[in-house]
């Protein structure tokens, strides 16, 4: 009996990684089934807050490989231990995983995690939103680099900028040309170079300029807001901030808390402090105008403001607040007011969404926020809100 | 790591092993190994051992999903992997200790003994599977780069087509009859049988059969008749469905086998590893891996385990026999030898443990029948004197191509509107609806045209069609 042994190649030619071509296909079904579930997984709480190069392990539900099959309540046979068995008696999980590489002929939990990083999934949310260009105004922009580029040759320059290489080379052409235009002159003469051979490199100056955004989050932190509520801001504000981060160089974020007064607060203590007491809504929006005008001059900044509440405002406070807003839209890209109303809290008290209708600036937003499955959608019909103002103001 | 034999060491047990693959009488091909590593390995197996292969995402997914398991220790990778062809061809892992190698080896013989003697394996032409699959790889890139075609279009057809490419014949040594024959045997049987007393008996009606309805008889081939009976599609579309069939049905034997061609294999290589007289410290390491290999998944089904106990187990019963099976089984005719090579020869899983799967045999293994619940299983039968039978035969039922619904292809012409209509042939096991309604879509999409699939959900007759979008399911009384 013939036997062959063939011995080991480490990964030679076309045997090396020949699944390559099909992993890359089943990733991008994977990222197009990411795009598809991404109000799902925006839903998860873990993804929100956390930095960039994080992790996240998402759930893929897209790229089933559908057959007929049986459904679940079809009896199987498994085999026990040593043990007496009893029937109504359960033991472990059902569907073991197939063992053996046959075509698999049962549906089993097609559901598995795939990883990928915090900004990859970032990439895909915003990939395909059709957003329009944001705000981006020449007097906004700051030269953030500055460099040359070659850009071809020229006869005359400077001195360091000589491209011997290139002189030599014309000079030689020039020395053929002339020596087939005259055969015996030149023969064995000196040949110099000629002010004519001289190649410079042509050198431009680029520059390039980038705007900048700065982000105000302002959060009610008065007693009413329960950690649901602040959940609920917290993902609104966190894709706020991550979508900003792809748009522009810089972004600045400052987080403004306020109950009856309002104050600028640290991320950890924006999100984890609890407070109590009432609400003027008109405070934050103030302290939020006060810093603009302190540090973020609107003609030099893309401005975005955004305040979360649950509309529950003192009565008396309500002229001043609609006086606030309306001049904070005038000096944001874009102002969005998001009322967080939780299903089964009840409308009680007032709601601001109502009252603030009477603003009547274009890039004023509302939204009303009821579910975690709300945020995504409802960022989205906030985004493409972002007009472009009067470059003038 | 480096390796801890070199091929001459392998190649002197290979020599070993084969002599008593000799004496023992087995009949294998020639057989080629193959060292690779891990990575070679787990390629391999994705797309089922062949040196080449056409792409497509499924098995890049099928990757993904094994080197997950393996890399987070869930599933080791498997120590041997065989390919049923002329030569055969198996792959040994590098890193693998001698000892293992070798019963690797001897495991692989029996694999390949298996593929040349079982009659399941008589349809494939062994000696062209490397070309076949090579061959199929290659039209495939073809239509990927053609332009006038390209990925997306290739890669629509190929999932549709591998949606049903298992709804196809599974017994492939019984001929398919040609159209004209099914239709002489039609007109055959619809003759009233002669009757004797034709001067007393009223003389029945014959009823004409209709013999213009297409297929003639419910057919099973799905995308072979898809291929011959739609004119919409162009030929590269044709070629892919018959590429999908053929690979189907190359793999129909193996699923049909499993148990029994695991358990022969790991049957021979203990008796060949018995026979080979071992050095005492591989001894140990075989020792080890064999019962790593051979022990019962308590709560699954180990085909390995399940497989071996039945040969076992025909051996003990035609070499010394019990008394009492004697009698209910009356006298030997054959020697134990003969009797085992002769199962492996005419068996399939489904008819070995209806033959050999006894109800000693039942009890011993411990077996029991589960319902799911939720994530559980509940026991519902246990292997005692009134239940034995019924585990059996929900065994049976889940085995080889049992776990594949039978739907055949009733009508092409159903209502006169060239909507196909296909019937499900209900054994008590419904179908899972979100996959049939998917699994339609396909269908839908290859035919061009409505399609409808009668079925039975929770016990009331019921037809899914498809047509335009979406799905409806209408009861039938």
């Amino acid at each position: 009996m013939e036997t062959i042994f063939r011995p080991y190649h480490p990964s030679s030619g076309q045997r090396s990684d020949r699944s390559a071509g099909d992993r890359l296909r089943h990733r991008q079904k994977v990222r197009e089934a990411i795009r598809n579930n991404i109000a799902d997984i925006i839903a998860e709480e873990s993804i929100i807050g956390k930095d960039s190069n994080r992790i996240v392990k998402v759930p893929i539900r897209g790229v089933k490989e559908y057959r007929f099959v049986y459904g679940e309540n079809v009896p199987g046979v498994g085999q026990g231990g040593d043990g007496e068995l009893q029937p109504g008696q359960t033991v472990g999980k059902g569907k073991e995983g197939a063992q053996g590489h046959q075509a698999g002929d049962q549906a089993g939990v097609d559901y598995y995690e795939t990883e990928v990083s915090l900004d990859e999934l970032v990439e895909v949310m915003f990939e395909d939103l059709e957003l329009p260009d944001l705000d981006r105004k020449n007097l906004r922009q700051m030269e953030v680099e500055r460099q040359f580029r070659h850009k071809g040759f020229r006869k005359k320059g400077i001195r360091v900028r000589l491209d011997k290489k290139r002189t030599a080379r014309s000079r030689v052409k020039r020395k053929k040309a002339s020596q087939r235009a005259d055969v015996a002159s030149l023969h064995g003469e000196r040949f110099p170079f000629h002010k004519d051979d001289l190649r410079y490199h042509h050198t431009v100056t680029e520059a390039r300029r980038e705007s900048n955004a700065v982000v105000l989050c302002i959060m009610d932190t008065s007693g009413s807001m329960d950690t649901m509520k602040k959940y609920l801001a917290r993902s609104f504000f966190f894709l706020l901030y991550r979508f900003l981060c792809t748009r522009y160089e810089n972004v600045e974020i400052v987080f403004i808390a306020h109950h009856t007064e309002a104050q600028e607060v640290t991320e950890e203590e924006f999100f984890h402090k609890g407070e109590s007491g009432g609400t003027f809504i008109s405070s934050g929006y103030n302290k939020a105008l006060e810093i603009i005008y302190e540090r973020y001059h609107p003609g030099l900044w893309n401005v975005y403001s955004f305040h979360c509440s649950d509309g529950d405002n003192f009565e008396s406070d309500n002229p001043a607040a609609l006086k606030a807003a309306t001049e904070l839209a005038r000096v944001s890209n874009l102002f969005g007011y998001g009322e967080i109303k939780p299903l089964g809290a009840g409308y009680y008290g007032s709601s601001m969404i109502q009252f603030f209708s009477q603003i009547q600036e274009p890039n004023f937003q509302t939204v009303q926020i009821q579910r975690k499955e709300d945020i995504w959608p409802s960022f989205k019909t906030f985004l493409t809100k972002d007009r472009v103002r009067d470059d003038a103001a | 790591m480096a390796a801890a034999f070199t091929i001459e060491d392998l190649q002197e047990w290979n020599l070993r092993i084969t002599d008593r693959v000799q004496e023992f009488g087995l009949d294998p091909y020639p057989q080629e190994f193959e060292i690779c590593d891990h990575e070679q390995m787990l390629s391999y197996m994705v797309y089922s051992g062949m040196p080449s292969h056409y792409s497509h995402w499924s098995y890049g997914k099928a990757y993904e999903k094994l080197k997950t398991l393996y890399d987070y220790g869930l599933s080791g990778l498997p120590y041997e992997m065989v390919i049923n062809s002329s030569p055969s061809i198996a792959y040994l892992m590098r890193d693998n200790t001698l000892a293992l190698q070798v019963l690797t080896m001897a495991h692989v013989y029996g694999h390949n003994d298996f593929f040349k003697n079982n009659f399941t394996f008589r349809t494939i032409r062994s000696e062209f599977t490397i070309e076949t699959f090579k061959a199929h790889a290659n039209r495939v890139r073809h239509y990927v780069e053609d332009p006038s075609i390209g990925l997306e279009k290739v890669e629509r057809i190929l999932d549709a087509a591998h949606a049903l490419s298992l709804q196809c014949r599974r017994n492939l040594s019984i001929r398919k009859q040609t159209e004209v024959e099914q239709k002489e045997a039609k007109l055959r049987d619809s003759k009233p049988p002669d009757d004797p007393f034709q001067s007393v008996h009223r003389r029945k009606e014959w009823v004409s059969p209709d013999l213009a309805k297409i297929p003639v008889e419910p057919e099973e081939d799905i995308l072979l008749f898809i291929r011959d009976h739609n004119p919409q599609l162009a030929e590269w579309e044709k070629d892919l469905l018959t590429i999908v069939h053929e690979q189907a049905q190359y793999f129909i034997p193996q699923i049909e086998t499993k148990i029994m061609n695991e358990g022969w294999a790991s049957f021979w290589h203990k008796r060949i590893l018995e026979a080979l007289d071992l050095p005492q410290s591989l001894k140990i390491e075989f020792l080890i891996r064999h019962t790593q290999v051979l022990s019962p998944i308590p709560g699954g089904l180990n085909p390995y385990h399940i497989g071996m106990k039945v040969w076992e187990d025909i051996e003990r019963r035609w070499s010394k026999p019990d008394p009492e099976e004697e009698k209910e089984y009356g006298p030997k005719k054959k020697n134990a030898r003969e009797k085992l090579f002769e199962v492996r020869e005419v068996e399939r899983d489904s008819s070995f443990l209806r033959r050999y799967l006894t109800e000693g045999l039942i009890r011993e293994l411990n077996l029991f029948e589960y319902k799911s619940r939720g994530n559980e299983k509940v026991i519902s039968r246990v292997a005692d004197e009134d239940s034995w039978q019924a585990i059996k035969d929900t065994l049976i039922q889940n085995v080889g191509t049992g776990t594949i619904p039978v739907i055949k292809i009733e009508d092409a012409d159903y209502g006169n509107t060239r909507c196909l209509f296909l019937k499900h042939s209900h054994d008590g096991r419904d179908l899972q609806l979100e996959y049939a309604e998917k699994t339609l879509q396909y269908l839908r999409q290859l035919w061009g045209r409505e399609v409808a699939l009668e079925t039975i959900i929770n016990d009331k007759k019921s037809v899914l069609s498809f047509a335009d979008d979406k799905l409806t399911i209408k009861p039938v009384h």
